[in-house]
């Protein structure tokens, strides 16, 4: 009986070992840096990321005695061959029902008051932090800085070290606003105003996702955030502000605005401070991508004039082609013409 | 042996017209197999998708029909009529009855189920499945034709789903053996009690929240239109009303099932019955009340989170107390790893993985992170996968000679076992890192060079080990069919009452009804050396129901109307409840006394057998 | 035991519940009635919800004309009484006298909906309809799926008479007559909630 014991508790060290080494391989897998909530760079994040990990170690706890509890049943009390005895019939134990009780809500009470604290927190945006108003549209962000009278889309630029205040709402349908290495999400509602904030540690472009199904191009709604330190972002903000944007370069791109303004002004603004129904052009030429998503270059540029529904299924925008009548030439001094449209 | 009922000649009709509970459970069953291989081929074709970085399988609106398909097919039209084939086999059974309170109400619960989960289904054919998700959120959801059959399909299969939960509990209020008190009653059927006190009271927020937008798509109600002052949040309240409760209500069935078979295979008393009744009541109420906590994000306000949080994390207590209570069966007894007894064993880590994770989403200011990425994907396929179909699969092993009188074959049992362990493990488990590496929910495609490639590879190659594993249960089932070993009638040296009758069992079920002495009265009449159960009664002519087609009709009915509906046809409406009512008239007016039936000469028990 | 104690009538004291059918269909019909309560209690949220979203149309204090609203409770109130005297026929065995009161019953239930479609109409006259506000949408979904119930059952207790217009009171159709009565009074009980929240409460703003 001792020497059977014996070998079962080697059998489950070995198991725990097992178990050790996979937790061990897993925990070097971290993901992407500026993407993964695992690599928190911003306040926000860092508190989300230090309630994952307490409560990762406290249900930790819980499963190795489960497990342990676990493997000793099954490697104990399985039943022998030809044994047909008929083991005894315990109805239950009141201390030990007590105790698997109560320790759950004492691990309850450790997991909930971090938890509490640091929900008031994530929720109190100072009233006199610097503001932007986020709209979601299928599928695109607009970005307005109120304070600034400055409005973007798709790259969201923010001063790092700084807390800022973010008001969310949607246009359409409900889209969810996330920059997990940076903070958590909020959903943008039609019908109403939700409030975040977001303080980043370090300077650089963060992944921005949505998270709430929005239609077929769902999966492909990023955009950028993009922490700058404070005197490159007030540079960015005047650079928008100035109302001209510069000359086209060559007769092409000459000819690209001219089919611009006849064909894609009506929602698209190319002015840093107006809003229109599409994305603001303004500075189209210095973004990261075209269509939230691909690299921006001249290729991806036509492809998306082309055929948008191909790029992005079931956005909002005309084809230029079908709908608008331009032709593959046309789209080109278009394209030549927005990828001039830089800041300066 | 009395003649089984399963000894009638085979025909179409007698299966269109049973009101018999385990004839129903059988359809239910098949009906749910189906539906679990459709939704399965739908979980396929998104790991295909899923497999490469911006891969081109799929589109986007095909990927967002698939994904939503996937989702309402699994929940409403395959895990649903799964457990209530089991209530139905089984339930009448475990309390010593003839058959259910309303036979002709549960055909008809059956026969909307099944018009309700074709109309839904039919879409992809008519011009393209509903696209919004099995959540069907306003305003996205208003875009969408499908969304009209989703709405309609769902309206009458949860009319049917509410139904058989009104019948199942009052079946148990009504109907219990003499001596089987409330607290005498098998864990299967307690669970059965509080999931269809959950549907009556779930379904119908769910009800309510389809009319809502069935009007506002079909006759320009003004509830989700914002210019006009309406309010899209308010959707997501209701539907989280039923939501939440709806995953209950699947998951304590198979807390049930899983309680009941590991009890046999442990030949153990169930250990703390009395706190795991208690822990079932308590998770069912709890239920209701932590619905916000799939709308952390929604922008409730931190005192609403907090609330909702902690609520949800006191649903652990109750949990713990049963996986705890599981583990301290088998401690002590002498546990069998037949088949059932693997899926029930492999159960108790899944589910504490799936419930872990709930506690972690539980935390509000960190579901800011986890809500709506892949790890929350992977959590609640954990309980549904690792728990629910488990619980599924080992119910499957463990009442199929009950049922069926064929014991389905062990061997390839086990592969199937092994394999779909191997195979949600590999696609879920990796799939929480995605979560948390910044990978969002329903994406139909994503970009390269974000650090997911492996992660979704070797996700989807776990798929294709389920699939497997699902081949060879069909190839199971065909091949007991076929040539399966004969059960005898207590194949696993059983405990309770419905192994106290024959494999299968007869018509009635019960010549004589029994009466019951104990907790576990089976195992208790063995133990005092009983070949057989004590007897209420003299053996004495039975009172059965009679067999109906007027069920099937009404439901077929309500399907015409369904596509009255879709299609703004007044004439579909009018024809399908001109159809359903007239059904209706026609069972109010119509005298129904049931038949009497004799049960087979002086029925003796053959001796008791085991397996080893 | 209650099925033994027959009455010098020739009915079990209860006849509803002398037979394992009959007990059934009651316990089953509390629990059916539990259930469309959160029908109705998901519509009663959602009313409130919208109970100001009025669009630019007119509110519920302008629209509501609570003398016939009042009226119309009233006759509602009434007809659940009669039905309670109905029921207290039948258990006394006095086919007839029951009927008749079902009969009365009935009427009442038409006559609260004649009045309820008179109100309707002069509410589109003002300009307050199903597609006008989310109030309007709101509004006619609740009152008018308790106009529905009003109508299933005024058909419901109808056909009951009608077949069974020559039929001695019996163990078989006893729960049928008593499960009828008891959705009469649900949908009542339910109306007295729609005239507190809808009406009154609409009427103070």
């Amino acid at each position: 009986m001792v020497q059977n014991s014996m070998k079962n508790w080697k059998t489950i060290g070995r198991y725990i070992v097992l178990l050790a080494l996979a937790a061990l391989t897993l925990s070097g897998c971290a993901g992407q840096e500026n993407l993964s909530a695992m690599i928190p760079k911003g306040e926000g994040a860092e508190q989300q990321y230090d309630l994952i990990k307490l409560t990762t170690y406290v249900m930790l706890f819980v499963t190795v005695i489960v497990i342990f509890l676990f493997i000793y049943a099954l490697v104990k009390y399985r039943a022998k061959p030809g044994d047909n005895s008929i083991p005894k019939q315990v109805e239950g134990n009141a201390k030990l029902e007590f105790l698997w009780t109560a320790i759950p809500l004492v691990l309850i009470i450790i997991i909930a008051i971090p938890t509490v604290k640091s929900e008031f927190a994530l929720a109190d945006v100072p009233e006199d932090a610097m503001k932007i108003k986020v709209t979601a549209n299928q599928f695109w962000w607009e970005f307005e800085y109120p304070e600034y009278g400055v409005i973007t889309a798709q790259d969201m630029y923010m001063p790092v070290g700084e807390k800022v205040g973010l008001e969310l709402k949607s246009k359409d349908v409900i889209h969810s606003f996330w920059v997990p290495a940076l903070g958590g999400k909020m959903d943008t509602n039609p019908d109403n105003t939700n409030k975040m904030w977001l303080q980043a540690k370090e300077t650089g472009v963060y992944q921005g996702k949505c998270t709430e199904l929005c239609g077929a191009g769902h999966a492909l709604m990023d955009f950028k955030v993009k922490v700058v330190t404070k005197e490159e972002f007030e540079a960015w903000i005047e650079k928008m502000k100035k109302p001209e944007n510069p000359a086209p370069a060559t007769a092409k791109a000459e000819e690209g605005q001219q089919l611009f303004q006849k064909s894609c002004m009506g929602c698209h603004a190319t002015d840093g401070t107006q809003r229109s129904i599409g994305p603001n052009m303004k500075g189209f030429g210095d973004r990261s991508t075209v269509a939230g998503y691909l690299e921006l270059n001249e290729e991806n540029t036509m492809k998306w004039l082309k055929d948008p529904q191909k790029v992005k299924q079931q956005n909002k925008m005309p084809n230029p082609m079908q709908d608008l009548g331009l032709n593959e030439d046309q789209l080109s001094a278009l394209t030549e013409y927005l990828l001039g449209l830089k800041l300066e | 042996m009395a003649t089984s009922y399963l000894d009638k000649k085979f025909s179409l009709w007698d299966w269109l017209t049973t009101v018999d509970h385990k004839k129903i459970g059988t359809l239910y069953f098949f009906a749910g197999i189906f539906y679990f291989a459709v939704g399965g081929l739908e979980a396929l074709l998104i790991r295909i998708q899923l497999m490469y970085p911006m891969n081109d399988f799929l589109d986007g609106e095909t990927f967002n029909q698939v994904m939503t398909m996937h989702g309402t097919t699994m929940l409403f039209f395959a895990a649903t009529p799964l457990l209530f084939a089991f209530m139905n086999w089984v339930v009448p059974l475990q309390i010593g009855a003839r058959d259910v309170a309303f036979p002709f109400l549960n055909s008809l619960g059956f026969w909307m189920f099944f018009f309700g989960a074709l109309l839904t289904n039919s879409s992809f054919f008519l011009g393209g499945a509903p696209q919004a998700g099995w959540t069907s959120y306003a305003p996205l959801a208003l875009d969408y034709k499908g969304t009209d059959f989703f709405v309609l399909g769902l309206q009458i299969s949860g009319a049917g789903t509410i139904m058989s939960a009104i019948n199942f509990l009052t079946t148990i209020f009504t109907m219990r053996a003499p001596g089987m008190t409330l607290l005498r009653m098998p864990l299967f059927t307690w669970s059965t009690v509080v999931a269809s006190a959950l549907i009556m009271f779930a379904f119908t927020p769910l009800t309510g929240a389809l009319f809502l937008l069935m009007f506002e798509r079909m006759f320009d109600a003004k509830f989700f239109d914002v210019a006009a002052g309406g309010n899209v949040v308010l959707y997501e309240h209701i539907f989280w009303i039923f939501g939440h409760p709806e995953v209950y209500l699947l998951v304590l069935p198979a807390f049930g099932i899983i309680s009941d078979v590991i009890a046999a295979i442990s030949r153990k008393r169930l250990f703390g019955y009395h706190s795991m009744v208690f822990a079932t009541v308590l998770i069912g109420f709890i239920g209701f009340m932590v619905w916000a906590h799939h709308m952390f994000a929604v922008g409730m306000g931190p005192t609403v989170n907090s609330v909702f949080g902690i609520a949800t994390m006191l649903v652990g207590v109750p949990t713990g107390i049963k996986v705890f209570n599981w583990i301290f069966t088998m401690i002590g007894g002498k546990v069998q790893f037949n088949t059932a007894g693997l899926f029930a064993v492999s159960f108790i880590p899944s589910f504490v993985i799936g419930g872990i994770t709930g506690v972690m989403l539980a935390s509000s200011a960190a579901d800011f992170q986890f809500h709506d990425t892949y790890f929350v994907i992977a959590h609640f396929h954990y309980v549904i996968v690792g728990g629910i179909v488990q619980a599924i699969f080992a119910g499957m092993f463990y009442w199929w000679p009950k049922i069926f009188g064929k014991m389905l074959n062990e061997t390839l049992g086990k592969w199937m076992f092994w394999l779909f362990l191997i195979g949600f493990n590999l696609t879920f488990y990796i799939q929480h890192y995605l979560g948390l590496w910044g990978m969002p929910r329903r994406v139909f495609t994503y970009l390269p060079n974000q650090g997911w490639d492996t992660a979704n590879f070797v996700s989807s190659v776990g798929a294709f080990f389920m699939t497997a594993a699902v081949i060879l249960l069909v190839i199971n089932v065909i091949v007991t069919f076929a040539r399966g070993e004969k059960a005898v009638q207590d194949p696993w040296y059983g405990r309770t009452l419905e192994w106290s009758i024959p494999s299968p069992p007869p018509e009635y079920n019960f010549a004589r009804t029994p009466i019951v002495r104990s907790n576990d009265p089976w195992w208790y009449e063995k133990m005092q050396g009983k070949k057989e159960m004590q007897y209420a009664e003299p053996l004495a002519e039975i009172h059965m129901p009679n067999p109906s087609i007027i069920p099937m009709i009404m439901a077929f009915g309500t399907f015409i109307a369904g596509y009255g509906f879709i299609y703004s046809s007044w004439f579909g409406v009018f024809l399908g409840f001109g159809i359903t009512g007239v059904c209706m008239f026609i069972r109010s007016i119509k005298d129904d006394h049931g038949q009497h039936v004799h049960p087979e000469g002086l029925h003796v028990e053959k001796g008791v057998h085991h397996s080893a | 035991m209650s099925t033994l104690d027959f009455k010098a009538n020739g009915l079990p004291a209860h006849p509803e519940k002398a037979t394992q059918e009959g007990r059934a269909k009651l316990v089953g019909f509390w629990l059916y009635m539990s259930a469309e309560a959160v029908l109705f209690a998901t519509f009663f949220g959602t009313f409130m919800t919208f109970r100001n979203s009025v669009n630019g149309g007119p509110t519920g204090a302008e629209l509501f004309a609570i003398p016939m609203v009042f009226t119309a409770t009233a006759i509602l109130l009434v007809s659940s009484l009669t039905s309670v005297f109905a029921i207290m026929a039948m258990q006394r065995n006095l086919a007839s006298k029951m009927r008749f009161w079902f009969a009365v019953t009935v009427l009442l239930g038409a006559s609260f909906l004649g009045l309820e479609v008179y109100e309707f109409v002069e509410y589109v006259h003002e300009g307050h309809t199903f597609t006008s506000s989310p109030f309007g949408s709101s509004f006619y979904t609740l009152v008018g799926f308790h106009g529905a119930h009003v109508l299933f059952g005024v058909l419901w207790i109808s056909t009951l008479l009608l077949r069974n217009i020559n039929r001695p009171i019996d163990t078989y159709v006893a729960p049928k007559y008593y499960v009828a009565s008891l959705y009469w009074h649900f949908v009542d009980l339910v109306w007295v909630f729609i005239f507190t929240i809808v009406y009154l409460f609409g009427m103070v703003g």
